[in-house]
């Protein structure tokens, strides 16, 4: 160390003083780097060690070699990759889940395109992809086999009400938007009123009473599926924060592009659909990608209301008398996944943002 | 007819009267089939049943609690429930927010590695995920025979033990609030206005204050100790069991220890937000005044960057509160969970619904005021107002 800090001291190459002058340039710096540099060493190696150096791998794998490596035991997730993706879905019917997971993927990832936000395409994308999962999942025509909603289970249950949710609560929020500014005051404060008590209730709270009290509430003819009740409270949770997040964008559009809009005479549809909303939602869409990562990891709620979904299965994976001890491994690899989704979809938003940044210089 | 349709006036009247009319029937519609519905259950609608004994039983409450208590009373131990675990875990939470902030902003690109790390990996996975993993560890801990020691935490699967004080509850609720007061009311004493002497020759009241709410503190515990009893009651093995100390439940553990890491993640990049939103220029100018970075740390960047971040933080606040919820889903008894018991047992379902959402609304409506209050004492006036 003190060789390395005379010989730069004498001929000072250009990296080393860099690092210096970055790393080191006062000692209380330098202590400050070395600890959180040893910090995270630490941390990799010890994730390292017990991810891949002592893990079990293979499906071979029993309990009893897992608990002698010490590390990661992954033949739980070999053991019981299945029903982690697929829940109670039946065996030989796996497949199509599994596809119908693909075609829900692809419709997200397609609607990330920018080529594609055009309302029609989105909306085509969407009923689309929606279509092909519903058709695979449930069966019942084109020769598959009929599966009811009470079997499905996991990743693909998962992805069902996240898309759920989002059909659902995207075009309610724009539609509560739109009412919360209208200048009509029974009509504005009105819809202010229902979206300020969606928001101060916990969603737990409002997928509780859809599960539970509404059947109350519905005449006979309006009874459906557990699920969809569910599915629509969640949607009107997503729906209340988005219109604020939607009405934040529109108070974001100049006052003078609407009324130069009324000036040429264009009508409501048409100002609204043309030319407010195509700037409102530019304005809202860093906030609007972010409700869809909080979206997506609050659909893990619905295992309190006894739904089958990734996590309620990754809890029956472990669950069985010989796994109980590699809740790690299954928490750690659940865990994976939502990651996998979260954070491609924030780190999409940031590269929107910054595609914004430049468009708008 | 349509001529009258035409003018603006009527059929703005009109379409309030439509909006008003679909809301008053789905509302009305909705209450009388779920009233149909109750009663043919032999349910009797009405808040009567506030005032029955519940028949079961909480596993955690801070206010004394049995079966044979009136409803009312479990949603009272629910709120308190919920609003402990709120507290602390927004303090904890806030702790961490502060230092992966800190970290965040630092000018140490080693530093800003670890809380991106931190902030990344926590904020990605959900919350509810994290409270079943942090369960599941506490409860997979060894037995109390041989159970961990951290210091004076003794870690087991029947939870985490700490000493306890010997002392009865409401002397230590009593120590509790002196204690805050004694810390919150010489702050309050250095900076008001509403004194005749100005701040700087309040020395010696403050210090008084800050002595004479410790000793009272501590005169209170002591006045509330149990005859015969050493002060400080450390946990230790009987049997099979702990004895003595204080018993954190894995439940308790697993929901602080969540909020607290997760909402440290959402918080610190609040912190960072508001430290991104001081001006450039304060910095340089405080650089070029000679002030030192500390100084221009605690006396330019800091008092600006609370003033950025408090009215974020006030719904992250909020959001945090909110999801005290999952309680639910370990078992721990919050007002939420009282209320879905509730539902269970007495089928009393749109009385409780109804306490549920007036419960969260006024919890979410004095934070909003606490914080309103706060933003309009701290808010930057006149000429202050540059950036």
């Amino acid at each position: 160390m003190n060789t390395l800090a005379n010989s730069a001291a004498v001929a000072p190459p250009g990296r080393v003083r860099m690092l210096r002058k970055r790393y080191f340039p006062t000692p209380l710096q330098g202590v400050v780097s070395v600890v959180s540099a040893g910090l995270l060493l630490l941390i990799s190696w010890k994730l390292l060690d017990w991810a891949f150096l002592s893990a079990v791998f293979g499906a071979e794998g029993s309990a009893a070699e897992c608990r002698a490596a010490g590390g990661a035991c992954w033949s739980v997730i070999a053991n019981r990759w299945r029903i982690i993706f697929f829940g109670l879905y039946p065996h030989a019917e796996q497949w199509r889940s599994a596809l119908a997971c693909v075609a829900v993927v692809a419709m997200i990832v397609l609607s990330c395109v920018p080529s594609f936000w055009r309302p029609w395409r989105l909306a085509a994308v969407w009923i689309i992809g929606t279509a092909v999962y519903y058709i695979l999942m449930k069966g019942g025509i084109l020769g598959l086999r009929y599966v009811g909603e009470e079997q499905w289970g996991g990743l693909a249950l998962t992805l069902f009400i996240f898309v759920a949710t989002c059909l659902i609560g995207f075009p309610l929020s724009i539609v509560l938007a739109l009412l919360r500014r209208s200048e009509l005051p029974v009509i504005s404060r009105g819809t202010g009123l229902l979206i300020d008590a969606v928001r101060s209730l916990p969603l737990l709270a409002i997928l509780f009473a859809f599960a539970v009290v509404v059947p109350f509430m519905l005449p006979g003819w309006m009874q459906t599926g557990k699920l969809y009740r569910v599915v629509f409270g969640a949607g009107l949770f997503f729906a209340a924060y988005q219109a604020e997040i939607i009405r934040g964008g529109l108070q974001g559009v100049p006052r003078g592009q609407e009324e130069a809009a009324m000036a040429l005479g264009i009508g409501y549809w048409h100002r609204v659909g043309k030319i407010l909303l195509p700037q409102a939602m530019r304005n809202a869409l860093p906030a609007t990608i972010n409700q869809f990562v909080i979206g997506f990891k609050e659909t893990s709620l619905v295992i309190v209301v006894g739904f089958f979904e990734i996590l309620a299965s990754g809890n029956a994976a472990y669950g069985t008398g010989e796994w109980t001890f590699a809740y790690r491994e299954v928490y750690a690899f659940i865990a994976l996944i939502y990651f996998v989704f979260t954070y491609s979809l924030s780190r999409y938003g940031a590269y929107l943002e910054r595609r914004m940044a430049i468009s708008s210089r | 007819m349509v001529s009258l349709l035409r003018q603006q006036k009527i059929r703005n009247i009109l379409l309030q009267a439509l909006f008003a009319g679909i809301v008053l029937l789905v509302v009305i519609g909705g209450w009388r089939n779920a009233q149909h519905a109750l009663s043919s259950q032999n349910v009797v609608s009405g808040f009567g049943f506030l005032h029955k004994s519940t028949g079961w039983d909480v596993n955690f409450s801070l206010l004394p609690a049995s079966p044979n208590d009136p409803y009312w009373w479990f949603f009272v131990i629910g709120i308190v429930n919920t609003l402990f675990l709120g507290i602390l875990g927004l303090t904890l939470a806030t702790f961490i927010g502060g230092l992966v902030g800190l970290f965040r902003t630092s000018s140490n690109d080693l530093l800003q590695l670890l809380g991106r790390i931190y902030v990344d990996f926590f904020r990605n996975i959900p919350l509810i995920l994290q409270v079943f993993f942090w369960y599941s560890l506490v409860t997979n801990l060894p037995a109390p025979r041989n159970a961990m020691e951290f210091g004076p935490l003794t870690l087991s699967n029947r939870g985490v033990y700490m000493p306890a004080l010997n002392v009865g509850g409401w002397h230590v609720a009593g120590a509790a609030v002196t204690l805050l007061l004694a810390l919150a009311l010489p702050l309050w004493l250095r900076t008001t206005r509403r004194l005749a002497s100005p701040p700087e020759q309040r020395g010696a009241l403050v210090w008084g204050v800050l002595g004479g709410g410790l000793l009272l503190a501590a005169a209170i515990l002591l006045l509330g100790r149990a005859p015969g009893a050493a002060l400080i009651d450390p946990p230790r093995l009987q049997g099979l069991n702990m004895r003595g100390g204080l018993r954190v439940s894995p439940e308790f553990t697993a929901l602080l220890v969540a909020i607290g890491i997760y909402g440290g993640a959402y918080i610190g990049e609040i912190v960072r937000g508001g430290f991104k939103a001081v001006g450039k220029g304060q910095t340089e100018a405080a650089h070029s005044l000679g002030l030192s970075p500390w100084q221009s740390f605690s006396r330019i960047r800091l008092p600006l960057a609370l003033r950025a971040m408090l009215p974020i933080l006030a719904n992250q606040y909020i959001w945090l509160i909110k999801a005290t919820t999952l309680g639910i889903a370990v078992g721990f008894t919050d007002f939420f969970m009282i209320v879905a018991v509730t539902i269970n047992q007495s089928g009393q379902t749109l009385e409780a619904i109804a306490i549920l959402m007036v419960g969260f609304l006024a919890i979410n409506l004095s934070i909003a005021a606490i914080f309103n209050r706060i933003n309009r004492a701290i808010a930057l006036k006149g000429n202050q107002l540059r950036s």
